[in-house]
């Protein structure tokens, strides 16, 4: 029996992506010809922003690479569009005038770059940010022009715009509307997203009309309906798309704004389907990735004869892919009649959250910074599940246990058909048979074998539950919460202690639905230490959730005893200080007096009992080298006695650890200053590290030393020490409100963005902000705690005593 | 051997959730004041490396040991998984609002 001859026009994501289903349904059913007008295989589309932002070459987006074709006996027309289509004799013409007759044929060809018709529109230098070769043209211009002007501040031209910056191009977005992604975004969200832009290098002109493109030849500038001129060496148009519909038109099919299509995703031809940007159902073109690979599941089962339910349409959502700009934002998201809202904004935590209700129901969802929750929702809204049981604070925060709002968001609780990846259309049930019968153990092997969060990769955190669901703790990484007694993460827990206003340990385990309500060394240090950051005042310090080390203000070693190190400023010390340390290491019997690694003297091998006597005789602070807190400061000799010694790096890390010594940190925070750029206290690998050049003073941001060692960034250069110490106070506040207990700097620099901390600590406005919030924070509670353990005999009693029975 | 009752210390003067070591001769005890106000007593000693069990921190009937977070019962003194093993328990005893153990 002859195959049946199917023809694909348009080589691209909902086109090829029907084929693949088809095959996967039945392989021997069509011979299989595929028209494509670009020059390059299948490819995934919406990566070309990555591919602009140096994240991904083109290689990898490449989906379907040549031997894909061949495999699967595919008849690849290339590089050479379809100009003709006779729906009655069932043929089409190429440019290049290759004739191809059909039996059954599908158009999926896509959509285009909208280009204004405005004047100067066809100059040189003028792009649409569309295809392989638009991202090549854009990342060719940008290695000899400066200036660019991206026109559409949407998805797109947000994305594209972000990529000209990475490129080192002066980038101006001019967009029409007052605040960014109109269509996705309210007001607040949409402003928030242009703040966080612009501290990216992005700049902004807003409601701006474009009425012409300046230039000869080639484009050197825009102008706007207010007379205003904008320079610029090229143009990036991405106001929007318009579905290729040409040759269904003159195939003489129902044209709307899309190719129209039934729910089977058939046209006004028999034989002839559409799917993808090209086709119009129920009025709909879509312009997103998950409904075309919707669209072309359905039409798959048609063209195999699988039974199937007719296509209904997507609900869609939005996100951007440009990195410390996190967004989402579905369905209906605009104020109307019985369309109620409520909403969230933390300030602090720089993160906004809209929900849209009606008739009791989830009808739309704007988020801006924190979108942890988007999968809760998004299925709230995709199920239509009725929220009248919850009250608005608990359909709105991260969902602890006590509500029973976290449900929807356990994707091991969802039906297999259910999407996983709306990227690329993976199912659940797909990724649960592919870690089951490939033997997969990681998110990245998952992706490998499925294609699922190979894309915008928001749903690796779901591919990590399912592993964890199949195999267990024999994953690599499991997401989880901050320890076992929860699943809510260090961040979800800062927002419901400011958000609810809890003030101690136990109101956090009630609350919060801890499975275990008096928690475990894990998080009990870390709730009193967010208590201690949120509520400085009305939180009092529980000591029973502190750890040993900082119960005792000592360090417990490996056989019980403990360690005694007391402060020596900027690692300098006097022959007083010496006697003394040796007095009391001889009364005591202490069996090892080291120099630590960080030019302190420790006393090793202390009995317990024994700490609150010798802390009275040494009389000397402690070091607070046990501690989550600001430890010593490191430095060289410097100027007082080094040849090389620019600056007096002794005098200042001495004022920087009196200023901020006894300070509550997520992590041990080290600082170091050195004097000239040899660098011989290594302040390269310090939390907060300082290096004296002739004029200033240079400081690097986030360099850790220890297990994972990272290298401090160069956060700026400043003329003066009272300019080093305020900064570092207002970067230790920042890490203190924002920082995940026992998340180094580093991670955490990693995490905030260091452009964003930049930001924040070099605009003088919020660093007075910062510093007031930690005076206010410490005030009385920054003390020397041996003198208050030898002055409280009560805490002698309490916490050091050992009882002779 | 017949058991001394040891005493520790009057009850309000032991804070809840915090260890106290008690020296008896040879032996040492980990006395600890549960939440609820029960006082338990354990060896001080952490069947693995020997932890001082009073440093640990104490949640609910548990404590886990400050050196390697072992997780230890204060009721019968059995290790929980996955580590294993059993601390010796001591008898208490609460008189007139004075705590003793059974040594």
């Amino acid at each position: 029996m002859t195959r049946e001859k199917l023809l694909l026009i348009g080589n691209g994501m909902a086109g090829v992506r029907t084929i693949e289903e088809i095959l996967d349904r039945d392989a021997e059913r069509y011979d299989i010809t595929i028209i494509g007008e670009e020059n390059y295989t299948n490819y995934n589309r919406i990566m070309l922003s990555n591919v602009l932002q140096n994240k991904n070459t083109i290689e990898e987006i490449i989906t379907n690479p040549a031997s894909w074709y061949e495999e699967h006996r595919i008849e690849l027309v290339h590089h050479d569009p379809a100009v003709s289509l006779d729906a009655e004799s069932r043929k089409v013409r190429t440019q290049s005038g290759i004739e191809i007759s059909f039996d059954k044929c599908i158009l999926a060809t896509g959509s285009r770059s909208f280009i204004l018709p405005v004047e100067g529109s066809n100059l040189e230098g003028v792009l649409g940010f569309r295809t392989i070769d638009d991202t090549l043209n854009m990342l060719k211009t940008a290695k000899s022009y400066r200036k660019a002007a991206v026109i559409g501040g949407g998805l797109l031209g947000l994305e594209a715009a972000k990529g000209l910056v990475d490129q080192g191009m002066d980038v101006t977005v001019v967009h029409l509307e007052k605040w960014l992604m109109e269509t996705q975004l309210n007001e607040m969200a949409g402003k928030l997203l242009k703040a966080d832009l612009e501290q990216q290098g992005l700049k902004f002109l807003m409601e701006k009309k474009t009425s012409r493109i300046l230039g000869d030849t080639r484009v050197t500038g825009l102008e706007f309906s207010d007379g205003s001129i904008l320079e610029a060496d090229m143009v990036i148009m991405t106001v929007g798309i318009r579905p290729e519909t040409a040759l269904a038109r003159q195939a003489g099919l129902a044209v709307n704004r899309g190719i129209v299509v039934n729910d089977w995703m058939e046209t006004s031809a028999s034989g002839i389907y559409a799917v993808g940007e090209c086709a119009e159902h129920q009025g709909k073109v879509y312009g997103l990735v998950a409904p075309l690979f919707e669209q072309g599941k359905v039409l798959a089962d048609v063209l195999t004869g699988c039974e199937t339910a007719p296509y209904g349409g997507s609900t869609t959502y939005t996100s951007l892919k440009v990195s410390g700009c996190d967004l989402f934002s579905a369905g209906e998201i605009k104020e109307a009649d019985g369309v109620k809202s409520i909403e969230a904004y933390d300030g602090l935590a720089n993160s906004y959250k809209k929900l849209f209700i009606k008739d009791n129901r989830v009808v739309g969802i704007v988020l801006y910074g924190d979108i942890s929750e988007e999968n809760r929702y998004f299925k709230l809204l995709k199920q239509k599940q009725d929220i009248s049981a919850f009250t608005s604070v608990s359909v709105l925060p991260a969902g602890g246990g006590c509500c029973g709002g976290a449900a929807a968001d356990d994707v091991t609780q969802w039906a297999d058909d259910e999407t996983v990846c709306g990227c690329n259309g993976v199912t659940k049930g797909t990724v649960l048979q592919a870690i089951r019968d490939k033997d997969l153990k990681s998110v990245a092997e998952v992706t490998k074998a499925t294609k699922a969060g190979g894309s915008c990769g928001k749903c690796k955190g779901m591919i990590g539950d399912l592993l964890t669901y199949v195999l267990g703790d024999k994953v690599a990484t499991a997401p989880t919460g901050i320890c076992g007694c929860t699943d809510l993460s260090g961040d979800e827990i800062v927002l419901q202690i400011h958000e609810r206003g809890l003030t101690t340990t136990d109101e956090v385990y009630g609350q919060l639905g801890f499975r275990n309500r008096e928690g475990c060394p894990k998080c009990r240090p870390a709730i009193n230490f967010y208590l201690n950051v949120a509520f400085p005042k009305e939180h009092e310090d529980e000591p029973a959730s502190r750890f040993v080390n900082e119960r005792l203000h000592a360090n417990i070693q490996n056989n019980g005893t403990f360690s005694v190190i007391p402060r020596m400023r900027g690692g300098q010390t006097t022959p007083q200080q010496l006697m003394q340390i040796a007095r009391v290491a001889e009364k005591y019997e202490v069996p090892l007096v080291k120099v630590t690694g960080s030019q302190r003297i420790g006393l090793y091998g202390v009995k317990k009992e024994d700490l609150p006597n010798m802390w009275e005789e040494l009389d000397m602070t402690s070091a607070s080298a046990y501690a989550k807190a600001v430890r010593s400061v490191k430095t060289c000799v410097g100027a007082a006695f080094c040849r090389f010694g620019t600056q007096d790096s002794m005098g200042l890390g001495i004022k920087l650890e009196e200023r901020y010594e006894f300070i509550d940190t997520p992590h041990k925070f080290k600082m170091g200053v050195s004097a000239c750029p040899r660098s011989c206290a290594e302040t390269g690998v310090k939390d907060f590290g300082v290096i004296g050049v002739e004029n200033g003073f240079q400081i690097y941001i986030g360099g850790n030393g220890g297990t994972e060692v990272q290298e401090g960034q160069l956060l700026t250069t400043v003329e003066t020490e009272q300019e080093v110490i305020d900064i570092c106070g207002a970067f230790l506040q920042y890490y203190r409100e924002t920082g995940i207990y026992a998340e180094r700097t580093a991670p955490w620099l990693k995490r905030m963005g260091f452009d964003h901390v930049k930001s924040v600590l070099l605009s003088a406005e919020q660093r007075a902000e910062l510093l007031k919030r930690l005076d206010e924070a410490v005030e009385g509670k920054r003390n020397n705690p041996w003198r208050q353990v030898v002055e409280d005999p009560k805490l002698q009693k309490d916490l050091y005593a050992v009882i002779r029975g | 051997m017949p058991k001394t009752k040891v005493y520790v210390a009057r009850q309000e003067e032991l804070l809840p959730r915090i260890g106290y070591s008690v020296v008896c001769g040879e032996r040492k005890i980990a006395v600890f004041r549960l939440s609820d106000g029960r006082i338990k007593a354990l060896e001080n000693v952490s069947p693995y490396r020997q932890g001082p069990l009073a440093e640990g921190t104490v949640s609910g009937e548990y404590v886990y040991c400050p050196l390697y977070d072992w997780k230890i019962s204060l009721l019968d003194g059995q290790v929980q998984e996955p580590d294993h093993g059993t601390v010796a328990t001591f008898e208490t005893l609460l008189e007139d609002g004075k705590v003793y153990v059974w040594v």
